[in-house]
């Protein structure tokens, strides 16, 4: 094969034009209507976003309300790290100590609610099928990789969750006060007698998913890197398939929405939000 | 843990009490030692750090607890920023351990927890922002926070609730600051939940500057 012609502009654009269509594993499908593998009763019609985030990989998106987000671990050692904003009013974001003390439990899983700090439901968790998952040990940062790996360079090759939060969050012009304490998925974390945290970091069967329910509209941030407590000497993660589509705003005979009077007046409060 | 406080090193440079209900905002020079005092016994003393120099850099509850591997703060721990620097470190103390897990209450999450009647209420978030304002933060600076002298136990499968205080009357939390940093404190008004026994109270606190102590004892 002969070295590409790059001398002049010409040369350069087809060489450059000579690349479309080349498929890798971690990149988005554009539309996301092209997705090859759609969630189980979906038209492929609904679908507005699917990509597969590489290992140390992140991505940041808008979901609307009603919107469902499904996260598949493919191989069973991801890491998904979320950051959820309000799209219309950003300075209102994710709490994870009220998502915690609102709820009275400190794991989360099928049924439980992610809540903002302005008293409203911002997800529903509607499924999970890994019931691993982490509100406690956030994300890393660089020098806790580089304690780890040797470096925690995040154009190197062990970037950081705090790093990649902070790519994804300024891409809606977001910046480091708005990274707030994040949300662990598909690795856990459990809580001993005496505080003690043990991590649950697996690598677990392929294919476990969570399948969130927007009910505000949403600004996602995912950030897919090795969890903060994982043991192993090697930068350990596998790619995160992230799906949405879209979905009807929940109603109000919704089991999720009436199962506790906590989490009932955190979807009142955001029905109101949106009487207007 | 001490039950009886130790001496502070070096000269008293600030006194004060924080009244019931009340926010306090306060610059530490790296050395300072802050000694918090619950006078009146089990009154929770919500609490956020900012390094002094550069406020985007603050208090991390998730990363003190990766790092220490638990989620009590207890004599040792050290409080870390959310970039992993080391903020302040917990001295000494006479309660066994304190909560990070908890948040700050709001009016917000009141309704929540209480319902709609107590919107109206008066709650920590209302405090952090109005002593924050002064310095020009706002509500993007309101993230984790510690919550000296409360109690929040996580049971086995994972319930957790903030319950009845281990503090009592007089007792202390020495914290030394590692880098320069400006703490807020919203003596917590709240009176819907065991954490100030239903009856908020005043809290002392009391800098000491090791920079002013002789080097030969």
């Amino acid at each position: 094969m002969s070295a590409p012609n790059t001398a002049d502009p010409s040369g350069a654009r087809d060489h450059a034009r000579a690349m479309a269509g080349t498929k890798v594993e971690a990149m988005p499908t554009v539309p996301a209507t092209g997705a090859a593998h759609l969630p189980p009763g979906v038209a492929a019609s609904e679908m507005i976003w699917d990509e597969t985030l590489a290992a140390g990989g992140y991505a940041s998106r808008q979901i609307n309300r009603g919107a469902r987000l499904r996260l598949t671990d493919l191989y069973g050692d991801a890491c998904a790290s979320l950051l959820l904003f309000n799209a219309e009013r950003p300075v209102e974001r994710l709490n994870i100590a009220d998502t915690l003390k609102v709820q009275w439990n400190g794991y989360l899983g099928a049924g439980r609610l992610l809540l903002s700090d302005m008293g409203r439901v911002m997800a529903s968790l509607l499924e999970d099928t890994a019931g691993t998952h982490d509100a406690f040990c956030g994300a890393s940062n660089p020098a806790s990789n580089a304690r780890r790996f040797g470096d925690g360079f995040n154009h190197g090759a062990h970037p950081s969750a705090r790093d990649r939060f902070s790519l994804g969050v300024a891409k809606f012009g977001l910046g480091r006060k708005d990274i707030h304490p994040c949300l662990n998925l598909f690795k856990g974390v459990r809580i001993g007698a005496g505080g003690e945290t043990t991590a649950q970091i697996g690598p677990f069967p392929p294919g476990r998913h969570v399948t969130l329910r927007a009910e505000m509209d949403l600004i996602v941030v995912i950030a897919n890197c090795p969890h903060v407590l994982d043991p192993r000497p090697d930068y350990s993660v596998t790619p995160l398939r992230a799906s949405a589509w879209r979905g009807p705003v929940t109603p109000v005979d919704d089991p999720v929405r009436n199962a506790t009077p906590e989490g009932l007046r955190a979807f009142l409060n955001v029905e109101d939000y949106f009487r207007r | 843990m001490t039950q009886t406080p130790p001496a502070l090193i070096g000269p008293v440079v600030h006194d004060a009490v924080v009244p019931a209900r009340a926010p306090w905002l306060h610059t530490l020079t790296r050395g300072q030692t802050l000694r918090i005092i619950d006078l009146e016994g089990n009154q929770a003393v919500d609490f956020l750090i900012y390094n002094a120099a550069d406020d985007a850099e603050r208090y991390s509850a998730q990363d003190t607890i990766a790092a220490q591997g638990n989620i009590f703060l207890r004599e040792g721990s050290v409080l870390l920023s959310n970039e992993g620097a080391p903020m302040m470190t917990v001295l000494s103390t006479a309660v066994a351990y304190h909560d990070t897990i908890g948040g700050a209450c709001s009016c917000e999450s009141n309704t929540l927890r209480y319902g709609h009647h107590t919107k109206s209420q008066h709650a920590c978030v209302e405090n952090f922002l109005i002593a924050n304002a002064r310095q020009g933060r706002g509500k993007r600076d309101m993230v984790s926070n510690i919550n000296w002298f409360m109690n929040v136990p996580v049971e086995a499968d994972g319930t957790l609730g903030i319950v009845d205080g281990i503090s009592a009357p007089g007792l202390y939390v020495d914290l030394r600051a590692e880098m320069d940093v400006t703490v807020v404190v919203s003596n917590c008004p709240q009176i819907n939940n065991p954490c100030n026994g239903f009856n908020p109270t005043p809290v002392r606190m009391i800098v000491a500057d090791a920079a002013g102590a002789s080097l030969v004892s």
